[in-house]
């Protein structure tokens, strides 16, 4: 295939008018919901219930139901908290970092990775509150002026997390829903109903597509952009600091920063792959979200694989070379141990089966790219289960030595957790345009002036 | 509804190229007040509109700066001033350790300001009323139109001139935008007065309901609805029907250690006070004396009982008897009680009992004083003898 790199590849293939693409991307907005639709709903909704069930359930009669227990404290609710915020880097990622890195091809699928950022985050933020066993007293995180005289304690990595998360939430929210008010705009003034105009002229705020307003807008994207990079760089930081900050042998590592992040971006791409596979099928999309773009996605799942790869060799070198022997210990357990099964199945999902990727035509064959990131996903929540779980399973002392297993309500907890994201996923790509519309629009061939009055 | 006011006129373009060129030609025909509407920024039109640059920037940076402050400042007073404590041997302000809830806090508060003020400030939002809602030009530029717009306020306005001026740039569909005089949202419509109302009770209803009764049901169980007898009730568990229990006998308690005289009519061999009279101790036995001692003997023991006849009134500790006696005497008492006084050796311990006793040996000096006596007290600090 010969490609002119002298031309910058169109985002959206084969040239569609600007009003073609306000009918792709409304469209499932317009259409009463099919079958399929309804099928996918109540699947995820009965994974919802599960979660809901073991929720309750671990209301009524506390944490004990749980599987963790001394030596293995923190277990299933850390590894899902860490697991679904990073799936959530990849729509501030995608949305922030592109953007500032004046990724074009980055607009087709901004919209949607923004939206799986916050739903993950709201995944993620279930388990931190359910896991004191008395959720309703988190509002005690929050530094407010108490009759204890107390506050929080700033210099704790929970509290940092407390406010890293919020912040990121907040932000991601803030980011995504000022892009979306352009779009509120247009779906305002094509909808017939009155219902939805009235809704619709709720949330544009009375956007007029006006320039004046235009150039503010196009400079707070900017803004808000060079605000989410950092951040999202410093959420799975401080994430990280909820281990590396402690001194267990494992966990007390300075790697751990880069390493999550790396992880974060990994997972993340993979999840906004798996869904897009889909979307772009059922919703039509297929030339707004183009192969290409799979393709790059593919490329960046490639490089923050092996990064996570070389992070998993780095360990043992640093456990090596620093002659400590509780952190050797740890290592060679991690691999050799108890919990052998899990390490392997993170290394070959995170590091060996991403190899693929190398060949182009892994990377633009839409079925075996599928199962490779399904696989990844499932690595990386081992990753994460592997590093808390086996740096605890072997405390200092032989006799504070066990197994964790984790009990059926953990396994509920978490497959509600993806029933939440799901369904969160689906309602939105039937309510919200999964395309930034007037972002598209601005990339489409013919949507900028050329200078010199239309003749080349 | 009758009475209608010129907005302005507007027009449509095709192509990017087209707009750029009308709002060129607009701007340098001299109007200041127009605006181009387009589905999308189009690049170069700030050029064609002479705009200058958005100084949204600035709002970021003021409120960027002082979130950065603000939580810098907040935490140093909270964790060195407000309640310092040593936490993992690091000094109260720990900078390395305060820096991720900064970064976060700026972040947070410079993202709001600029999206909430450029939505406000800048854009006057929101303004679901303004006159080019919900008209056929405004329908065309949020799709794929591109158009421009020349109010009517402006100076240079004339519905002829602007005309001719679209025409002349082939403007398409060019139309006269109207409005209505008298206000569509009027405050005090019933319809909203109404939605008001109904907001402000749902709200307190929802209110009062999470907070008054959601939080208390089961198995929302507080600390303090614990299943144990508490002090002062009834226990339907022990046969006495006490909740407050005795000492196990035959144990010996943290200053308790058990009275040698126990039960006999005085001490054999005389005992003297192991306490000096300081004013901390004299404190703590005035606490003492008030809590175990005041309701019988009196506030400053005159036998004037605070029970109301419920209880027989002992008799006056000033007598010539009681002031007779050595503090080992009192102790006694105290131990092992006298007549119906019972015994208080499990309410005070050791020192409390010999803090009590010189109390009781300050309230006799001080009630049975001579005047040469009273004169040299006061006249031991200044600001008694001034008086």
């Amino acid at each position: 295939m010969n490609i002119d790199y002298s031309q910058e590849m169109p985002v959206i293939e084969s040239r569609i008018s600007l009003a073609e693409i306000d009918r792709l991307i409304s469209r499932p907005l317009d259409e009463k919901p099919d079958k399929k639709f309804l099928i996918a709903l109540s699947i995820t909704l009965t994974l919802l219930l599960v979660g809901v069930i073991s929720i309750s359930y671990l209301f009524l009669y506390g944490t004990g139901v749980w599987g963790l227990n001394q030596p293995v404290g923190w277990a299933f609710d850390i590894t899902n908290f860490v697991f679904w915020v990073g799936i959530g880097h990849a729509g501030t990622l995608i949305s922030a970092v592109l953007y500032l890195l004046r990724q074009k091809w980055r607009t087709g699928i901004a919209r949607f990775a923004e939206a799986m950022t916050i739903f993950a985050v709201m995944c993620a933020g279930i388990f931190p509150i359910i896991h004191t066993g008395r959720p309703w007293l988190a509002g005690y995180l929050t530094p407010y002026p108490n009759q204890h005289g107390l506050w929080v304690n700033f210099t704790s990595p929970l509290v940092w997390d407390v406010f890293a998360v919020s912040t990121y939430f907040t932000v991601s929210l803030v980011f995504w829903y000022v892009g979306l008010i352009p779009d509120f705009g247009l779906l305002r003034d094509r909808t017939a109903s009155k219902l939805k105009k009235t809704i619709y002229s709720i949330f544009s705020l009375g956007w007029r597509n006006s320039h004046r307003n235009w150039m503010h807008y196009e400079k707070a994207y900017m803004l808000l952009a060079g605000f989410a990079t950092p951040l999202v760089l410093s959420v799975h930081t401080i994430v990280s600091f909820d281990f590396a900050v402690s001194i267990i042998p494992g966990w007390h590592s300075t790697i751990f920063p880069p390493y999550f992040v790396a992880g974060a971006i990994f997972s993340g791409f993979a999840m906004v792959v798996t869904v897009l596979i889909f979307v772009r099928k059922v919703f039509d999309l297929q030339h707004i979200i183009t192969l290409n773009h799979l393709d790059k996605m593919n490329k960046i799942i490639l490089v923050t694989g092996s990064m996570v790869g070389y992070a998993y060799a780095m360990e043992f070198f640093i456990a090596w070379y620093s002659g400590n022997p509780f952190e050797q210990f740890i290592f060679i357990n991690r691999a050799f141990g108890p919990y052998a099964w899990a390490y392997w199945i993170m290394v070959s999902c995170n590091v060996f089966i991403p190899q693929l990727f190398w060949f182009k035509k892994v990377r633009r064959t839409i079925p075996v790219m599928l199962i490779i990131v399904i696989l990844v996903n499932v690595g990386m929540w081992f990753e994460r289960f592997v590093i808390t779980v086996t740096s605890l399973h072997r405390d200092f002392l032989p006799s504070s030595w066990g197994y964790f297993v984790p009990s059926v309500f953990d396994l509920g907890t978490l497959i509600g957790s993806f029933g939440l994201f799901f369904t969160l996923v689906l309602l939105f790509t039937k309510t919200l345009p999964v395309v930034a519309i007037s972002e598209i629009k601005a990339v489409a061939e013919g949507a900028q002036p050329s200078h010199n009055g239309g003749k080349h | 509804m009758s009475e209608r006011k010129l907005y302005g006129l507007t027009a449509l373009f095709q192509t990017p190229d087209e707009i750029v060129h009308a709002a060129k030609k607009v701007q340098d025909s001299g109007y200041k007040k127009y605006d181009v509407h387009t589905p999308y920024p189009v690049h170069g039109m700030d050029a064609a509109m002479k705009l200058k640059p958005s100084n949204l920037g600035y709002v970021t940076l003021i409120f960027g700066l002082s979130g950065a402050a603000f939580a810098l400042l907040f935490m140093y007073w909270a964790m060195s001033k407000d309640y310092p404590m040593i936490i993992g041997g690091k000094p109260f302000f720990a900078l390395p350790a305060f820096i991720p809830i900064t970064f976060e806090i700026t972040v947070l508060l410079a993202t709001l300001a600029t999206v909430i003020g450029m939505l406000t400030f800048y854009f006057k939002f929101p303004n679901n009323s303004q006159p080019l809602h919900d008209t056929p030009y405004m329908k065309a530029v949020s799709s794929d139109k591109y158009g421009i717009c020349i109010e009517a306020d402006d100076e240079l306005f004339d519905l002829e001139k602007v005309k001719h001026l679209f025409k002349e740039l082939n403007g398409q569909n060019v139309s006269e935008i109207y409005f209505p005089v008298t206000e569509p949202f009027k405050i005090f419509e019933p319809k909203f007065l109404i939605l008001l109302a109904v907001v402000a009770l749902s709200t307190s209803a929802v209110t009062y309901l999470t907070l008054n009764k959601l939080l208390y049901i089961t198995p929302y169980n507080w600390l303090m609805n614990q299943n144990r007898v508490n002090v002062q009730s009834k226990s339907t568990f022990y046969a006495d029907g006490f909740g407050m229990r005795k000492p196990v006998e035959g144990t010996v308690a943290r200053g308790f250690i058990p009275y040698e005289y126990k039960g006999l009519a005085a001490p054999v061999v005389p005992l003297s006070n192991p306490l000096l009279p300081t004013a901390q101790i004299l404190q703590l036995g005035r606490k003492r004396f008030l809590t175990f001692c005041s309701p019988c003997h009196g506030n400053f023991g005159d036998g004037d009982s605070r029970l109301r006849g419920q209880f027989p009134n002992p008799p006056s500790l000033h007598s010539e008897k009681v002031r007779g006696w050595h503090d080992g005497n009192i102790y006694h008492v105290i131990v092992n009680g006298q007549n119906v006084m019972p015994s208080y050796s499990s309410q005070l311990s050791r020192d409390d009992r010999w803090a009590v006793i010189h109390y009781i040996r300050a309230l006799q000096k001080a009630k049975n004083a001579s005047p040469s006596e009273i004169l040299e007290a006061k006249k031991e600090t200044p600001s008694n003898a001034a008086k």
